[in-house]
């Protein structure tokens, strides 16, 4: 063998052994060095990465793979760091074209961002869905004009794609499996969720309002034209995360977020509730939040089609909804489950304002039924008329550059 | 071959971009004679925390400089208010014997805060194999640590030494960069000449509006049961540890999770709180903090933790600090 063979062998030998460290401090670097205007292109092939990559302060700044097949980041061997990639009091961000897997937390947190863009990303745990899994794939958290397209998000302990105490959403053409919540909206405002494939997650798609978060209250989110498919998997979250609560087979969820517009989506064989509208009482936690509103109001559920081959929901204790439904309606589970609680100060002479109705219209094969679950589920209702109605169409969500 | 090219040419950009920067950290005369001494230069003036945060049993060793004129502006609750030109320096250190006050010690790193017009820049230097000097390594490092411990135990870890960015991430509040230590009630404490040292600083005329002595807060010593209840050693040692981030301002507000000194809401505490971000981190458990059950506390969970998936704080550490998780479980134990 020539000189030449044996030294390209030595020097295949010695990125190997070096290549961690290596990788690490050369995006690093570029992450503190870069200027506005700048391009971080991420190396070809698989880079095993020990430590956190954190990108702070970065104006108008792209990093960019060479596609989720021929860039991947891994964090298999990570000692350091709550994710993979973290930005934090950035704006105009765009994270493109790689895949990032296997982090010890998130794998994408992007924090106190003004305009981040995560486009063509494959956000991944490789092992199948564990718990031992980090929470949150993509991980936009406290930040505005968000846009999420054509990304893939796999095997998060809680939330595949999570947009958390943020305004200005877009979340389309991505698909989400194998997390226990595929997509999930929790206290944002102005999200418009679309053409997304969320399947054989515990949950599909979940629009949250939750207490004791500093934005107290989301709202004015669209689903729409999504397909929401089998997410039948078991509730794989460590207790004590609220993900944790979501019965196995959701569909897609409601919990205590108002003003919420919900259309055009093909949502089948979710076998516990294809869709679920309940206020937070059901979770049965205390709320000590005096700013805090428990309530959905102001749904507006139409022109979905539904899908429900007979088959029993998903039992569980850790969830125990599905006993109820199934000593109730035995295989045949209604595709729309409302928990009926209502706040009373909306109520005057025995009647909701109109204006906070839950509206549900023309939606194909999608039976219904209010548990009436803050009267013991005693009196169960199957009457559609008194949610015969409709909500003015929210605005379509514009995402600022 | 390409790669060298490439690695030359970044070096230059590099060394272009930081060369307002200091390299070594002797351009900043911080020691006199063997740094390993530990002597500071007379321009700058050494210091102490009441309850420092815990980085892997390191030692510290703090100091400040004032430049000429100027004055620290005193803050009852935050941050004190330091000048444009301040420059605050912490070296960690390991003595190779914890329990000899004369032992070898092996430095680590330096930090350098320097305040700038245009607000705090963090800094991090590794000290060389040779001991005499520390160089600016912008994406951190790693470095072997080892020591005997108090209880006579033989340590050894890979000491890692957080990146510019990691710097900021515990440093921002509000979205600029602070200081996070030298606050009144942390400094409130004698120095190694039995002087207390703000009224040294004030003596020295580095600090102005100084109330009376007896206005100024002091926050409880977390090791000293003598002086100190549980309450406010384990409220100290969580101000330190955690408050930087887990405050209405800092970098972690979106869990709500807050344990900064001054916080009296005990849902903000984390008593009877679920976690909002926490995954894996909650470890099976319901609530931050269950009064009576630390066992049950994810709290006391993540601190137990080395994972970085689970621990807390997310930086900063790879060991457990064993004493702080016996007192926060002393102290949750204690509640009601």
């Amino acid at each position: 063998m020539s000189i030449v063979k044996w030294r390209l062998i030595l020097y295949i030998f010695a990125g190997l052994l070096f290549s961690d460290q290596n990788i690490y401090k050369d995006i690093q670097e570029k992450l503190i060095l870069a200027k506005s205007g700048d391009t971080i292109y991420l190396p070809k092939g698989k880079s095993f990465i020990s430590r956190s990559l954190w990108g702070d302060n970065l104006k108008n700044v792209s990093i960019v793979g060479y596609g989720v097949d021929s860039t991947i980041l891994n964090f298999d061997r990570q000692i350091e760091g709550a994710e993979g990639i973290k930005i934090t009091n950035s704006s105009n961000i765009t994270l493109k074209d790689f895949t990032i897997e296997n982090s010890k937390g998130d794998l994408i947190k992007v924090e106190d961002t003004d305009g981040i863009k995560f486009i063509n990303l494959k956000a991944q745990w490789t092992g199948g869905p564990k718990e031992t899994n980090g929470s949150y794939g993509l991980y936009p958290v406290k930040s505005k004009n968000v846009f999420i397209d054509n990304c893939v998000a796999i095997g998060a302990s809680d939330a595949g794609i999570y947009v958390g105490q943020s305004q200005n959403i877009i979340v389309k053409n991505s698909e989400a499996f194998h997390n226990v919540a595929g997509i999930e909206i929790e206290n944002s405002t102005f999200a418009d969720v679309f053409s997304n494939y969320a399947h054989d997650n515990t949950g599909g798609i979940l629009i949250f309002d939750l207490p004791d978060l500093p934005v107290k209250k989301g709202g004015k989110v669209r689903v729409f034209n999504n397909e929401v498919i089998n997410n039948n998997i078991s509730n794989f979250a460590p207790e004590g995360n609220i993900v944790a609560k979501v019965p196995a087979g959701t569909g897609i969820m409601i919990l205590a977020a108002s003003n919420v517009e919900i259309f055009d989506n093909i949502i089948s064989n979710n076998k516990t509730a294809n869709t679920s509208i309940v206020s937070y009482f059901i979770t049965e936690e205390e709320i000590s939040d005096s700013l805090y509103y428990p309530y959905p109001n102001t749904i507006y559920l139409y022109d979905n089609s539904y899908f429900r081959e007979k088959q029993f929901p998903a039992f569980s204790f850790s969830q125990p909804i599905g006993f109820l439904l199934a000593y109730n309606f035995w295989r045949d589970i209604p595709d729309i489950i409302y928990d009926g609680i209502v706040d009373s100060d909306l109520i005057s002479n025995g009647i909701l304002n109109d204006k906070y109705k839950i509206c549900i219209q023309n939606n194909k094969n999608g039976d219904f039924v209010n548990l009436d679950a803050g009267n013991n589920f005693n009196e169960m209702s199957h009457d559609l008329n008194v949610h015969d109605c409709s909500h003015p169409k929210l605005k379509p969500v514009i995402v600022l550059p | 071959m390409k790669k060298t090219v490439l690695i030359i040419l970044f070096s230059f950009f590099y060394s272009f971009l930081f060369s307002n920067y200091n390299k070594k950290i002797s351009e900043y005369n911080l020691y006199v004679g063997n740094p390993k001494d530990l002597v500071t230069s007379p321009e700058f003036t050494t210091y102490e925390l009441i309850t420092p945060l815990f980085t892997d049993y390191a030692y510290k060793h703090r100091a400040i400089f004032i430049p000429e004129g100027e004055k620290i502006i005193y803050k009852e609750k935050e941050v004190l208010e330091f000048p444009i030109g301040t420059i605050i320096s912490k070296t960690f250190y390991y003595p190779s014997d914890f329990n000899k006050s004369n032992s070898d010690i092996n430095l680590m790193e330096t930090r350098i805060l320097i305040h700038e017009n245009s607000g705090w820049v963090a800094l991090p230097y590794i000290w060389d194999e040779e001991q005499k000097e520390a160089y600016l390594e912008i994406t951190g490092g790693n470095k072997n640590a080892f020591w005997i411990d108090k209880n006579n135990n033989y340590q050894s870890i890979d000491y890692i030494i957080p990146n510019m960015n990691q710097c900021k991430g515990c440093h921002v509040n509000s979205g600029f960069l602070k200081p996070i230590g030298p606050t009144a009630r942390q400094l409130n404490r004698n120095d190694n000449k039995n002087k207390n040292q703000l009224l040294f600083w004030q003596e020295l005329g580095i600090i102005e509006n100084l109330p009376d002595y007896d206005l100024i807060p002091k926050i409880a010593k977390w090791n000293d049961s003598k002086l100190y209840n549980v309450n406010d050693r384990a409220r100290a040692w969580l101000d330190i540890n955690c408050a930087h981030c887990h405050n209405v301002n800092g970098p972690a507000n979106n869990t709500g999770l807050f344990l900064d000194f001054y916080e009296t809401n005990l849902k903000s505490l984390g008593v009877y709180k679920t976690p909002v971000a926490a995954g894996r981190g909650s470890g099976h458990l319901k609530y931050d903090i269950v009064p009576g059950k630390p066992d049950e506390s994810i709290l006391v969970y993540r601190f137990e933790s080395t994972d970085p998936g689970i621990m807390m704080p997310e930086l900063g550490r790879s060991m457990v600090h064993q004493e702080g998780l016996d007192l926060i479980k002393e102290w949750i134990q204690n509640l009601d």
